[in-house]
C-alpha cells in the first residue's frame, strides 16, 4: 500500500523527480539502520565463519593457516563437544518445559480477580529485569554450601543431613543452574501467556458454564486452544534464548566442575576466551548456530505470517 | 452473607495463597540478597542475616574502597551511548517499514528479528578481533557498538510495530496541507511517537546496563561496566557476601526502577518476540 497520493501542481520533468524520489525515499530512511547492521552485525559473522577454516590461535597471530574443514571435522572427534552438547539438549528441555508450566500456572493465576493483582503483576517480572551477573551472584550466594540459606533450611527441615556444595558437586551443579534460570525465564512465559487469555472472549466461558461444562473442561476445550498459539510462539522464543544463553553458567561455575555445566556457546565461548583458540571457537559457534537454525528459521516462519 | 464469606475463603485458597507462594518463590532469592547486604559481614557468619539490625557499612565500603560510582558512569556512558545510536537509527528506518511497499520488505524487516536469535558467541568472537586490530579494545565506543547489534533490531522492530498504531491518514493530511513526506514524518508522526520512543529507549537502557559477556570480552582497565565490576568482586571477595550481595543490590536498582516504569508498554513488543529475555 504505497500511501504517495500527493497532489503535484508541478510540471512533468519535477513530476518525474518526484516519482523517483519517492521511490528512493523509503530506501533512503531505511539505508542507516541497514548499512550498520551489516557492518556490525553480518560483516563479523562472515568473518567468524572465515576464521573457522583456519588455524588461529590469538598468541601466535602471524599463523594463519588456512585448513579448510579441518575444525568441523576435529569437533565430532571432541569428547568435549559431546559433553556440551548432552548438557546442552539436557539444558532446553529442562529449562524451557519448567518456565512453561510455572508460567502458565502464574498467567492463569494473575488471570483471576484479586484485590492486589496489579502488584502482584507488576512485581512478577522483576527478575527479568536484573541483569544475569546479579542474578548468578544472587543464587550463589543462595546455593553456599556453608552459610548457604538452601542447606540451612534443608537441613533444619530434616531432608539433608549434611550440607550439599551444590554448585561444587558435579552431580549438581548443572540442575542448580537450571533451578536459577527457570527462576529467570517464568515470568516472560506469565505474561505472554496472560496476554493470550486475556483476548479469548469472556462469552466463550458463560456459554460453557450455562452448558454445564466444569472448569476442567472448559480449561481444556477454551483456554488451552485459546492460548496454543502463544504458547508456541513463546516456547520457540524461548528455546532459542535458553539454549543461547552462558552469561548464568559462566559466573556461577564457569563450567565446572570438570566439564559438568559446558553448554555448547559456554564451550565455544570458553575455547576463545581461555585458550584463545580463535579459529576452533569460532568452529564451534558455527556448529551451534546451525543446529540451531532449525528452531529458528520454524519461528521466523510464524513471524513472517504475523507481518502480513 | 455466608454464601460470600465462603467464596472469599475459597478464593483465598485457590488464587491468593497460590500467588502468594510463587510471589515469594520469585522475590525471595532478591529480599535474601537485600537483607545479607544489610547486615554486617562480621555477623554474617556467626548469627546470619536478620531484619532487626540492618547497617549500611557494607554500602559505605562499596563506594569508598571497591570504587563503585565509577563503574556505574561506564556503565551510565555507554548504556545511553547505545540508546542515541539505537534510536536515531531505527525510527527513520521503523517509519519506512510502516509506511512504504517496497520490494524485499519482509525479508529485510525478519533479517533484523533473525539478528537477535543468532548466539552471542557467534558475534563476540569476530568482533573482539575487529576491536582488537582496530586499537578499539577498552573504550567506550567499542561496547556501544558492540550493544547497538541488539538495540537497533529490537529498536527497530519495536518502533515498526508502535508506528503501525498511528492512522495513515493523519500523514496524508499533513501532507494534503502542503507538508512534504519528511516534514509529515518529523512534524506529525515523531511526537506522536513520543511515548514509544521512551520505552523504547528505556529498554535498550536496561539491556545495555545489564549486558556482561561483551562488557567483559571488550572492556578492561579503563573501561569496567558494572557487570563486570561486580563478576569481578566475586573473585576477590569470595567469602565478604555483605559487600558482594551489596554490589549485586546497587548494581539492579537502576534498570529495576526503569524497568518498573514502563513494564506495560513492553509487554507489547513482548509478545511480538522483538524483546530480548
Amino acid at each position: 500500500m504505497t500511501t504517495t497520493s500527493v497532489p503535484e501542481q508541478e510540471g512533468p520533468t519535477s513530476g518525474r523527480r518526484a516519482a523517483l524520489w519517492r521511490q528512493v525515499m523509503p530506501l533512503a530512511l531505511l539505508s542507516p539502520a541497514v548499512l550498520v547492521t551489516l557492518a556490525i552485525v553480518f560483516f563479523p559473522m562472515i568473518q567468524t565463519a572465515w576464521m573457522s577454516l583456519h588455524n588461529y590461535v590469538l598468541f601466535r597471530p602471524k599463523n594463519f593457516d588456512w585448513v579448510g574443514l579441518q575444525n568441523y571435522f576435529n569437533i565430532f572427534q571432541d569428547e568435549v563437544f559431546w559433553i556440551s552438547l548432552h548438557h546442552t539438549i539436557l539444558w532446553i528441555v529442562i529449562t524451557v518445559p519448567a518456565q512453561a508450566l510455572l508460567g502458565l500456572a502464574t498467567a492463569l493465576l494473575l488471570n483471576q480477580k484479586f484485590p492486589w493483582r496489579p502488584l502482584a503483576r507488576a512485581l512478577i517480572i522483576i527478575p527479568w529485569a536484573l541483569p544475569s551477573v546479579v542474578i548468578a551472584l544472587m543464587w550463589a550466594w543462595i546455593y553456599d554450601s556453608n552459610y548457604g540459606i538452601l542447606n540451612d533450611l534443608l537441613l533444619r527441615v530434616g531432608i539433608l543431613e549434611t550440607s550439599i556444595p551444590w554448585l561444587a558437586n558435579p552431580d549438581t551443579a548443572l540442575y542448580a543452574i537450571i533451578l536459577t534460570l527457570t527462576w529467570q525465564g517464568f515470568p516472560f512465559f506469565a505474561v505472554m501467556i496472560l496476554a493470550g487469555l486475556q483476548s479469548i472472549p469472556q462469552s466463550y466461558y458463560e456459554a460453557a458454564s450455562l452448558d454445564g461444562a466444569t472448569p476442567w473442561r472448559q480449561f481444556w476445550h477454551i483456554t488451552l486452544p485459546g492460548i496454543s498459539g502463544v504458547l508456541f510462539t513463546a516456547i520457540l522464543l524461548r528455546t532459542i534464548w535458553v539454549a543461547n544463553s552462558m552469561d548464568v553458567i559462566f559466573v556461577m561455575t564457569g563450567g565446572g566442575p570438570g566439564y559438568s555445566t559446558y553448554t555448547l556457546p559456554l564451550y565455544s565461548f570458553l575455547e576463545a576466551r581461555t585458550n584463545l583458540n580463535f579459529g576452533y571457537g569460532s568452529a564451534l559457534a558455527m556448529t551451534f548456530t546451525l543446529m540451531l537454525l532449525g528452531i529458528v528459521i520454524l519461528y521466523l516462519k510464524r513471524s513472517a505470517k504475523a507481518v502480513q | 452473607m455466608a454464601l460470600g464469606r465462603k467464596s472469599t475463603l475459597n478464593r483465598v485458597l485457590t488464587v491468593d495463597l497460590p500467588m502468594l507462594a510463587i510471589l515469594v518463590f520469585t522475590l525471595g532469592p532478591y529480599l535474601w540478597m537485600l537483607l545479607t547486604s544489610l547486615t554486617a559481614e562480621s555477623e554474617l557468619f556467626t548469627r546470619g542475616p536478620s531484619i532487626f539490625d540492618l547497617v549500611w557499612s557494607n554500602y559505605e565500603r562499596l563506594f569508598a574502597n571497591v570504587g563503585f560510582a565509577r563503574n556505574m558512569l561506564d556503565s551510565f556512558i555507554i548504556a545511553a551511548g547505545t540508546v542515541v545510536v539505537g534510536l536515531t537509527l531505527s525510527v527513520t528506518a521503523a517509519y519506512s517499514f510502516s509506511r512504504f511497499d517496497f520490494r524485499f520488505k519482509k525479508v529485510l524487516l525478519l533479517q533484523f528479528l533473525l539478528i537477535n536469535m543468532f548466539p552471542l558467541v557467534l558475534l563476540i568472537l569476530p568482533l573482539f578481533v575487529l576491536m582488537r586490530q582496530l586499537g578499539l579494545l577498552d573504550t567506550h565506543f567499542a561496547l556501544i557498538v558492540a550493544n547497538s547489534t541488539i538495540a537497533i533490531p529490537f529498536s527497530v522492530w519495536m518502533m515498526t510495530s508502535y508506528i503501525n498504531g498511528i492512522p495513515k491518514s493523519l500523514d496524508e493530511a499533513a501532507m494534503t496541507d502542503g507538508c512534504s513526506r519528511l516534514q509529515a514524518m518529523r512534524k506529525v508522526i515523531l511526537p506522536l511517537c513520543a511515548p514509544g520512543i521512551i520505552a523504547t529507549g528505556i529498554y535498550i537502557f536496561i539491556t545495555a546496563w545489564n549486558e556482561y559477556l561483551y562488557a567483559l570480552t571488550l572492556g578492561g582497565q579503563n573501561v569496567r561496566p558494572i557487570t563486570v565490576a561486580v563478576q569481578t568482586m566475586i573473585g576477590e571477595y569470595q567469602v565478604q557476601w555483605g559487600l558482594l550481595t551489596a554490589g549485586g543490590i546497587v548494581g539492579a536498582l537502576p534498570a529495576t526502577i526503569l524497568f518498573l516504569i514502563v513494564q506495560r508498554r513492553l509487554v507489547g513488543g513482548l509478545t511480538q518476540g522483538a524483546v530480548k529475555g
